[in-house]
């Protein structure tokens, strides 16, 4: 069996639809977000997710550093718990404020770490103990509106 | 009694159209039950990897860089009204993954490609060259239909995947490069929002199947063709209504199964 000029456009036809597949993949989806490098799980507990949702990313200052690997309801505290993977480069101090941020006003969802001043830092497992939940507008817009019964009495 | 034969005429066609499902079926198992050897003569699927994947490239990627520059296009004057361009590029590349890039490629594929092989295959029946192979104790199915299928399977999934990646290149020309939406929140929006399981394998898998039923359809209406010219020109037209029909209620429930909000 010879090779012929119908093998090399085959061959081109095939690598162009798998270079195809590989833009998609990385280009296009999130496959080169997902961190290769080595991470470490923390989690926290939070009055209210709002939207968030597993694969929403964790931020510090602005800058991707993990993502929410896990969201559950605590059912002895009725409260939801959160289980995310660090990078493993960065680590936080034990009193770090965690809180639930959103990108715009209507963007999605995102886990927003404010380092505290602890010398200690957090582990593998640790739990993050000061948490502020996600901002429900329609709360917000209730209390504004209970506000304003208020002040005009 | 005009009453009688027009019920006669009806029955005689939904039975003809059983009769037609059911062998169709069979003929499925007949493919794949003799796929072995057209995958042991590796040559002859490349055969046909050339006529219908490298022939259907032309019109699968100029087809798709204009889907995605109308996507972008319209994507920017809808957005716009809720100041969100930046939405943009997640707006193009999710339609374009999930429906548009599978539905469309498989659409043009059925016409471009489906056609052609069911008007091939008719007209060697036509000219009597099935009957000769079967003569010479060559199965016909093996030699002629399971090549043609495989490369139908195979090339599918992989037109599929230029058509929405030339469409996103569309969107991304007359988003960014011509309209001015920022870059950088275009890509970073599209990567936040496009999962690679849940919306690329899963329009992966979409076209695949699309690949199947096009592949299917066109070989099985050549194959049944009456052996006329009348015959194989209905039997090629009956491939692109059918097999466009197949891949848009295909597309129904594949994307009630896939995607159902969650």
């Amino acid at each position: 069996m010879e090779r012929t000029t119908l093998d090399l456009w085959v061959g081109a036809f095939v690598v162009a639809g798998f270079v195809a597949l590989a833009i998609l993949a990385f280009k296009v989806g999130n496959l080169s977000t997902y961190n290769v490098s080595e991470s470490y799980q923390l989690k926290a507990n939070f009055g209210n997710i709002g939207g968030l949702k597993p694969t929403a990313s964790v931020r510090s200052a602005g800058v991707l550093i993990g993502r929410v690997t896990e969201i559950r309801l605590d059912a002895s505290r009725y409260e939801a718990e959160v289980i995310m993977s660090i990078d493993k480069r960065y680590q936080f101090p034990r009193d770090t404020l965690i809180s639930i941020q959103t990108s715009g006003l209507l963007g999605e969802q995102y886990i927003g770490l404010k380092p505290g001043v602890d010398e200690e830092m957090l582990k593998q497992g640790d739990e993050i103990r000061q948490s502020r939940s996600a901002m429900v507008l329609e709360d917000l817009i209730g209390q504004f509106i209970a506000g304003k019964a208020e002040s005009a009495k | 009694m005009p009453i009688v034969s027009s019920v006669k005429r009806v029955g005689h066609r939904a039975v003809d159209t059983i009769w037609r499902i059911g062998y169709s079926t069979r003929f499925f198992g007949l493919i794949l039950l003799h796929s072995g050897p057209s995958f042991r003569r590796f040559h002859l699927i490349i055969r046909e990897l050339f006529f219908t994947g490298v022939m259907s490239l032309i019109i699968i990627l100029v087809a798709g860089l204009f889907v995605g520059v109308v996507l972008g296009l319209q994507g920017y004057e809808t957005l716009k009204s809720y100041g969100s361009e930046s939405a943009l590029g997640t707006l193009v590349a999710l339609s374009l993954v999930r429906e548009l890039g599978p539905v469309l490629a498989a659409l043009l594929f059925a016409s471009r490609a489906g056609s052609a092989m069911t008007a091939e295959i008719g007209l060697m029946k036509a000219t009597e060259q099935i009957a000769a192979m079967e003569m010479m104790a060559v199965n016909p199915i093996a030699r002629v239909v399971a090549p043609r299928f495989w490369a139908g399977v195979i090339s599918m999934p992989l037109l599929a995947a230029m058509f929405s990646a030339m469409g996103v290149f569309g969107g991304y020309l007359v988003g960014v490069v011509f309209i001015g939406v920022d870059e950088g929140s275009f890509w970073s929006q599209m990567q936040g929002s496009v999962d690679f399981q849940h919306d690329i394998l899963n329009g992966v898998l979409k076209s695949f199947v699309f690949g199947v039923a096009v592949t299917v359809i066109s070989l099985f209406e050549g194959f049944d063709a009456p052996p006329t010219a009348e015959g194989v020109s209905g039997a090629t037209t009956r491939t692109v209504v059918q097999s466009s029909l197949a891949i848009l209620l295909l597309d129904v429930i594949l994307t009630a199964l896939m995607f159902r909000g969650l």
